[in-house]
């Protein structure tokens, strides 16, 4: 089947299986590999993309899905001006250590920001219990995070 | 200083092993036994070989030109199953195709026929007369156990450690103070976010192979033996792994992915599932017996400790898993005697192999929890009671072995107050310390080149994995103290075995240690080098010419790196090389060592809801004891995984095997901790006394807090009244353990 939507600002169209989930067709079709492939479960969170700037499973989100609306991928976001205060609050706190997790982190925490759903620190720890990361233990992302949802009430 | 590699991480661009496409590369997908111990009468491939797509399929009788058997403790596993499979997920077939999906489907039009045997799914089994044999041939030993001579396999014991140390029994006679139990530490998945995934080639240049793995150069050694060819025409290539935590040590998935490449012709990538890796490798489960003596005034006086590892159907890193456990057993006081029998004992279960902390993680809580129970009847507080039985500095740790190089005693009080050991706590409130020793830095073989650039840049090329650790920062940072010049204009990259000079490993707490040493050591031979040159600009006075800046200064005179590296070859151009080493001073033997000893030390604060069972870990605190911290930043970073883990480990975190089978095979019914696992308040002291072997005083890191926390975890949930024995400690298990201690007497 033939699908049409927006790919990180620019349009996009092309032929896709129905069945084909759309981290597949991101990352071994265009060669968009920040997106991550983990658990496979939803559980993760290292795959999340943006659908219509809402965070989602790419592992277990059918491509069919996505016609005529807007994903946006790290490949696309880290290209906007919201990337860099996250960026920069990463890497201030080292909030970041394999990285494994990073670009699907990253994303969530900017449509948590955007929908204003980052208030305090419970709200924090709730919003990104959905992406986990092996290695640093949240500390640090805790840290930048209420760092960047502070500016933002402020 | 910040992380070198954050914006390429930040900004998606880091390619893993799993991002990588290499030309004609075909996909593979590995078939599995169902069944944990079988014989194997028949496999029939025709009709998988038949579907359009599927260009190779692989079986035991596909090596029958080679001797298929790999493992670095005890050559006891087949590439693919020979025969028998001895657990469920053990790989008997592998099919490499143009996609993924034909792939998977070839797999599941394999038809096997397996004639099931009897198994031993637990230690109890294994070790109960007459028990099945999960390996029937004599125990041959692997090239890097490291552990002196191995003794011949005991029915399922492939690997015993023992310690005897003093009259132990005499001491326990004479005791005031004796207790005893046995504890209980489950299976555990280390779940490296990334699975493994190799990519392999083989073709006229050899064996080239794209790997998620932490010892790049003994995955080299295992498949060159392996495969026949020599160690130079093997090229293993490590990019940025996504975690490893020693589930990515020694060699995995790559003998398999090899031998379906060298099938095939053309390149091969198989990249495990999640329920794949957690029957690749996982953490030990363990039983221990552990009993502790003393005096009425709380000087303890004997330790005696038997414990059985289970190794899975496969040794792999089980026989170092059980001395590290074993040295770890005693704890580190002033014993007048010791007795440790530690056993690894296979069992028709998936394989058991490192992970972070390992040995230490498994005894220090158990060993730990006694200690304070000889508090609680003296009358003494837990950290006095340490105070007045931590080994001191200089002092024999076991016979022959490293004396102690840490200050444990000003550990353990920095620790304390971190958590806040004094201030004053409801009943339902525990606190705890843990204080313990892990074994570190494993086998001191490591080297390292630096390059000089004409531009004045410096690479640094060193077979260290990068998983996370930061290692890429702190070995650019080392090499630019010793050089003079900003760490940012020196490169760091991964591991390709056809280029980066030997290291033994990346675990156990070395690479900062030892491959940094070689680092410092490089880059000192290039710093001599750019004296020399500038000795010949300002000949008669060389003690005069100090580095700085990125330059050779001579009073105010100055030349550039770039303007001596000039000096040296003339025109434009040239390179200066430095090379650094670390090895062994004596034999190098398990016995002599360890390089260090890392500090595995831990506070927690819990509250316990009588009613529920459930526990709240609320604070947490460790002490990185590292000599000298290269980025404290990062060695914060490393405490704080740790901690997390440590918590994943001691509060929810165990593998399921009901009779051989893994019955929770996915992060829905494994559950990792998420940031609302993450404890109110949690802190790390950096603790700097430069007592370390690696660079400018420095130690490893990482590991310790890991044990440490579980055991500090573990003495305040009996400090709240609850003393478990069994971990994790799920709301259920504290519950019937609280309903069991309302009918004991007290």
């Amino acid at each position: 089947m033939r699908i049409a939507l927006q790919l990180n600002g620019a349009p996009t169209s092309m032929d896709i299986e129905p069945q084909e989930f759309l981290l597949d067709v991101l990352r071994d079709d265009l060669g968009l590999t920040g997106a991550k492939r983990s658990c496979d479960t939803q559980v993760c969170g290292a795959c999340t993309v943006l659908v219509d700037g809402a965070p989602v499973s790419a592992c277990s989100y059918l491509a069919a899905e996505t016609d005529g609306r807007v994903v946006t991928t790290i490949e696309g976001f880290r290209e906007t001006p919201a990337f860099g205060p996250i960026a920069e609050a990463f890497t201030r706190h080292a909030a970041l250590q394999c990285g494994f997790c990073t670009p699907g982190m990253v994303l969530t925490i900017h449509a948590l920001l955007e929908d204003g759903e980052l208030t305090d620190e419970a709200s924090i720890r709730h919003g990104l219990a959905g992406n986990l990361c092996r290695c640093t233990g949240y500390r640090a992302i805790l840290d930048a995070v209420s760092e960047l949802a502070s500016e933002r009430i402020a | 200083m910040a992380r070198s590699d954050a914006a390429e991480k930040l900004r998606g661009d880091v390619r893993y092993v799993g991002d990588l496409v290499v030309p004609r590369m075909l996909h593979g997908k590995v078939l599995r036994s169902p069944y944990p111990h079988a014989r194997i009468i028949s496999i029939d491939t025709s009709a998988a070989d038949a579907m359009p797509g599927v260009v190779a399929i692989l079986t035991g009788a596909d090596l029958l030109d080679i001797d298929p058997h790999y493992g670095h403790a005890i050559k006891d596993r087949p590439i693919v199953a020979i025969d028998r499979v001895r657990f469920a997920g053990e790989p008997v077939a592998a099919v490499a195709a143009t996609d993924e999906a034909t792939a998977e489907a070839a797999v599941r039009a394999i038809v096997v026929e397996y004639d099931e045997l009897p198994i031993v799914g637990t230690v109890e089994e294994a070790l109960a007369p007459g028990a099945t044999l999960v390996h029937d041939q004599p125990l041959r030993p692997g090239a890097f156990h490291g552990l002196g001579t191995l003794a011949e396999r005991d029915g399922n014991v492939c690997y015993r450690y023992t310690i005897d140390r003093g009259d132990v029994d005499a001491a326990f006679a004479a005791a005031d103070i004796v207790v005893e139990g046995d504890y209980v530490f489950p299976s555990v998945y280390q779940y490296a976010m990334e699975t493994h995934t190799v990519v392999a080639q083989v073709d006229s240049d050899g064996i080239t192979i794209w790997a998620t793995c932490q010892h790049p150069f003994l995955v080299r050694a295992e498949i060159a033996a392996l495969f026949d060819v020599p160690l130079g025409r093997v090229r293993i290539i490590v990019p940025y792994l996504g975690g490893g935590f020693g589930s990515k040590s020694y060699t995995k998935m790559e003998p398999i992915t090899v031998a379906l490449a060298r099938k095939a012709g053309r390149p091969v990538r198989i990249a495990n599932r999640v329920d794949e890796s957690m029957v690749t490798t996982r953490r030990h489960n363990m039983t221990a017996r552990v009993r502790t003596a003393a005096t009425r005034d709380g000087r303890l006086l004997a330790r005696d400790v038997q414990a059985w590892f289970d190794t899975g159907a496969y040794a792999d890193n089980g026989p170092r898993v059980t001395a590290t456990g074993g040295d770890a057993a005693a704890g580190p006081y002033r014993w007048s005697a010791v007795r440790v029998d530690a056993a690894c004992v296979y069992t028709n279960t998936a394989p058991s192999g490192s992970y972070r902390a390992f040995g230490a993680s498994h005894l220090q809580w158990a060993g730990e929890l006694q200690v304070d129970e000889v508090a609680r009847r003296a009358g003494i507080d837990p950290i006095e009671m340490r105070r007045r039985n931590l080994l001191r500095p200089g002092e024999q740790v076991r016979p022959g072995g490293k004396p102690l190089d840490a200050d444990l005693v000003g550990d353990i009080e920095k620790v304390a107050e971190a958590l806040g050991w004094s201030r004053e706590k409801d009943p339902d409130t525990g606190r705890g310390v843990s204080v313990g020793l892990l074994a570190a830095g494993a086998h001191p073989v490591s080297s390292a080149v630096v390059r000089m650039e004409a531009d004045g840049g410096a690479v640094v090329l060193v077979g260290s994995t990068e998983l996370g650790q930061g290692q890429r920062t702190a070995f650019a940072q080392i090499a630019g103290e010793v050089l003079a010049m900003p760490a940012e204009r020196i490169t760091c990259q991964g591991t390709d075995t056809r280029f980066t000079p030997y290291d033994r490993s990346t675990g156990a707490s070395r690479s900062t240690t030892l491959a940094g040493l070689a680092v410092q050591r490089a880059a000192d031979a290039i710093r001599v080098d750019l004296l020399d040159i500038a000795a010949t600009v300002w000949p008669g006075d060389p003690g005069a010419i100090e580095l700085r800046d990125g330059a050779a200064w001579h009073g105010d005179e100055f030349r550039t790196y770039p303007e001596l590296i000039a000096k040296r070859f003339g025109l434009s151009g040239g390179q200066l090389i430095g090379e650094g080493g670390v090895h062994p001073e004596g034999t190098g033997s398990y016995a002599e060592g360890p390089v260090f000893w890392e500090v595995c030390i831990g506070a927690a604060e819990v509250h316990v809801d009588r009613e529920t069972g459930q526990v709240t870990v609320n604070r947490t605190a460790t002490v990185a004891d590292v000599g000298r911290a290269i980025n404290p930043q990062l060695v914060e970073r490393q405490d704080e995984g740790a901690t997390m883990q440590g918590i994943g480990n001691a509060m929810f975190e165990e593998m399921v095997f009901v009779d051989g089978q893994l019955l929770n095979d996915n992060l829905l019914d494994y559950r990792i901790p998420t940031m609302e696992d993450l404890p109110r308040h949690s802190s790390c002291v950096i603790v700097e006394n430069e007592d370390g072997p690696g660079p400018f005083g420095a130690k490893g890191c990482g590991e310790g807090a890991f044990a440490g926390i579980i055991g500090a975890i573990a003495t305040a949930v009996a400090d709240a009244g609850v003393p478990m024995t069994e971990l994790p400690f799920t709301p259920e298990r504290v519950w019937r353990r609280i309903q069991e201690l309302k009918e004991e007497p007290a």
